[in-house]
């Protein structure tokens, strides 16, 4: 028989019990759609996660104190005179800019109507380029605010709008941060949310202040240093450079720094690491689901034979041979399982862009993909299950003797 | 004509349930010329279903030669008995035995489209319906047809592959009598016309009675035979 032949077949056989059917394809349907939605759902946040990596800069370097790699003791901390050592265009000619920056997050801040908690980043004038802030209205924080420790501050516009209820028009004003006030020079434009939380809901004052008043650290110590590298080429290089620089001025022993240089690609490896098994473990318990679709596929195949007894010894006192019936029975749990599995990833691709939607609405851009790669898996997946799950009972529907089967009441 | 379709030479078929051995045949031997029309009675019990099925080439005996048509039937394998059911024997069950979701034509088609063939499935099905008188019944389904109509449906289906045989089981059995009437005529007509074998397997005297030879089966064995 042709193949064509045996598919219309299969069908109108399919077709005769459509509740049956209907029902043991839906247990594919929700396989499939499982692991499309959660394998896109995945790919979706890994992109969201990289993007926003990807948005922090390029060509930015972390420097931290302290290192998760080896055992240090004595671990000496980041100073402002550390953060000058890295300007050296002669040690680091692949730096560009520097910023050093002390930071705490919780900080009461309050208008004379509102109160509200932010983080409170002390930063020099050179944050503003190497972290590519645009300001809003008023101006950034310069160098004679810092000199002078002026008590002076710059809102991000979801902070401003807690306090005063907009964002516009507040240079002049006055905020208090743990109660101390501070004259409001100006306000940042929004940046949404980012890899490292809210990134509007800051107040950021000159360094020297911050240290004076608001975030005691002992001696000259910083929190972070940003290091803008001359271009994303030289990210290495400038990584490299600072950490010989810091290596001479905290005379550490070889291979036993005391600090952390990270860069942009270094966190994209982190999250992507992150995402996969995230991703891995959604898809795997999506495929348990689909494991129990391809069980309910092999109930119903061999309910379907053992009803179907009659007609095989009659197909075989026909001429049928054991494989014509084989072919038969695979070709109709091939079929159930392969509308399971299309329906399944249109299901999954209409769940997955319904998450993106909701994640939209409720403020996180986030865009499910489903990957050509994912349907073509699923297809060929479910498939696979069709076939493996239809070969115990075909087999047993190809064993059946006709005169046995043609006298099975 | 005088040329044997069918030559059985001590068939023996021994079936174990459980620990006792049941001999359903016991060297039963028997021939059958080309174009004869044979009936094959005996009490329940006789053997009688047995023979049938080995001489459909539904089953293999235990023992003994069984040549169709020139072929040696005992000696082949699963596939091989399907082709040769397939291209030289036709059956008529007592319950028609048709699948009921598919219409007259491709129920009648079924046996080419095993026999592998690509082209003219339609055509000849449609002769097979013609020649048992329901050429403007070939679209409807099994449910749609009369007891009769449905019987010769399994007739066409019967004869489609020209076989050197037509094995009836009961082929009235079902059917009240004067459908069985008509029924018994299409076989012994189609006889007449095209020559085919028929060996038909009945508790009815009056279908014996229309055959040329009847063949007594007890215990297993021939018991006696009457000609026509």
């Amino acid at each position: 028989m042709s193949l064509a032949q045996i598919i219309i077949e299969s069908l109108e056989s399919l077709n005769s019990n459509k509740l049956r059917s209907g029902l043991t394809i839906l247990g594919i349907v929700i396989g499939v759609a499982a692991v499309i939605a959660m394998l896109a759902i995945g790919q979706g946040a890994q992109d969201t996660i990289t993007g926003e990596i990807s948005g922090i800069g390029t060509n930015l370097l972390f420097v931290f104190s302290g290192n998760n790699q080896a055992n240090v003791r004595n671990v000496r901390p980041l100073t402002m005179s550390d953060a000058e050592a890295l300007r050296d265009p002669f040690a680091a000619p692949s730096v560009e800019n520097v910023a050093p920056v002390l930071q705490r997050n919780g900080v009461s801040v309050s208008s004379s109507a509102e109160q509200s908690n932010a983080t409170v980043t002390g930063v020099t004038a050179a944050y503003e380029t190497v972290r590519n802030y645009a300001v809003a209205e008023g101006n950034f924080i310069t160098e004679e605010h810092n000199l002078g420790r002026a008590s002076v501050v710059l809102l991000g516009p979801e902070l401003a709008e807690k306090l005063f209820g907009r964002s516009q028009g507040l240079v002049g004003e006055t905020v208090r941060i743990q109660g101390q006030p501070f004259r409001v020079i100006g306000v940042l434009q929004s940046r949404g949310g980012g890899a490292f939380g809210s990134e509007d809901n800051v107040a950021i004052i000159p360094i020297s202040t911050a240290r004076a008043r608001i975030i005691n650290r002992p001696g000259e110590r910083v929190d972070v240093i940003f290091v803008q590298a001359v271009s994303a080429d030289v990210v290495p290089q400038a990584a490299e450079e600072i950490a010989q620089i810091l290596r001479t001025r905290h005379r550490t022993e070889v291979g036993l720094d005391d600090f952390t240089v990270l860069t942009q690609q270094d966190f994209l490896q982190v999250a992507a690491s992150i995402t996969g098994v995230f991703t891995t473990f959604l898809g795997g318990i999506a495929a348990i689901s689909l494991l129990v679709g391809g069980i309910g596929i092999m109930n119903i195949m061999l309910v379907s034979v053992a009803e179907r007894t009659r007609e095989i010894g009659l197909r075989k006192a026909l001429g049928a041979r054991r494989r014509d019936i084989l072919v038969q029975f695979l070709t109709e749990s091939s079929l159930l399982s392969l509308i399971g599995g299309l329906v399944g990833i249109i299901l999954g691709w209409l769940i997955a862009m319904a998450v993106g939607q909701f994640a939209a609405a409720s403020g996180t851009p986030f865009d499910p993909s489903v990957s050509l790669s994912a349907v073509l898996l699923a297809t060929v997946f479910s498939t696979a299950i069709g076939l493996f799950f239809g070969i115990y009972p075909a087999n047993r529907a190809a064993a059946l003797e006709p005169v046995e089967a043609l006298r099975y009441e | 004509m005088t040329e044997p379709v069918i030559v059985a030479e001590g068939l023996t078929k021994v079936y174990k349930m459980g620990d006792v051995e049941v001999h359903a045949l016991r060297g039963l031997s028997l021939t059958i010329d080309r174009g004869e029309i044979v009936a094959i009675v005996g009490p329940s019990g006789s053997g009688k279903s047995t023979l049938m099925n080995i001489l459909g080439c539904l089953d293999l005996p235990t023992a003994g030669e069984y040549i169709l048509d020139g072929e040696r039937v005992s000696a082949l394998k699963d596939d091989q008995l399907a082709d040769i059911r397939n291209r030289k024997v036709g059956f008529v069950f007592q319950s028609f035995n048709l699948l009921s979701r598919q219409t007259a034509l491709s129920n009648v088609e079924l046996p080419l489209r095993y026999a592998g063939l690509t082209s003219g499935r339609k055509d000849r099905a449609r002769q097979a319906l013609t020649a048992v008188g329901l050429e403007d019944r070939m679209t409807h389904r099994p449910y749609e047809l009369s007891g009769g109509q449905q019987q010769r449906v399994a007739i066409a289906r019967a004869l489609v592959n020209d076989p050197a045989i037509i094995m009836a089981d009961e082929p009235t059995g079902n059917l009240d009598s004067k459908v069985g009437q008509e029924i018994m005529d299409l076989l012994l007509n189609l006889n007449k016309e095209r020559g085919t074998t028929l060996i038909i397997v009945t508790h009815d005297p009056k279908v014996a009675a229309q055959t040329q030879r009847v063949i007594h089966i007890r215990d297993g064995v021939v018991d006696t035979e009457t000609e026509a």
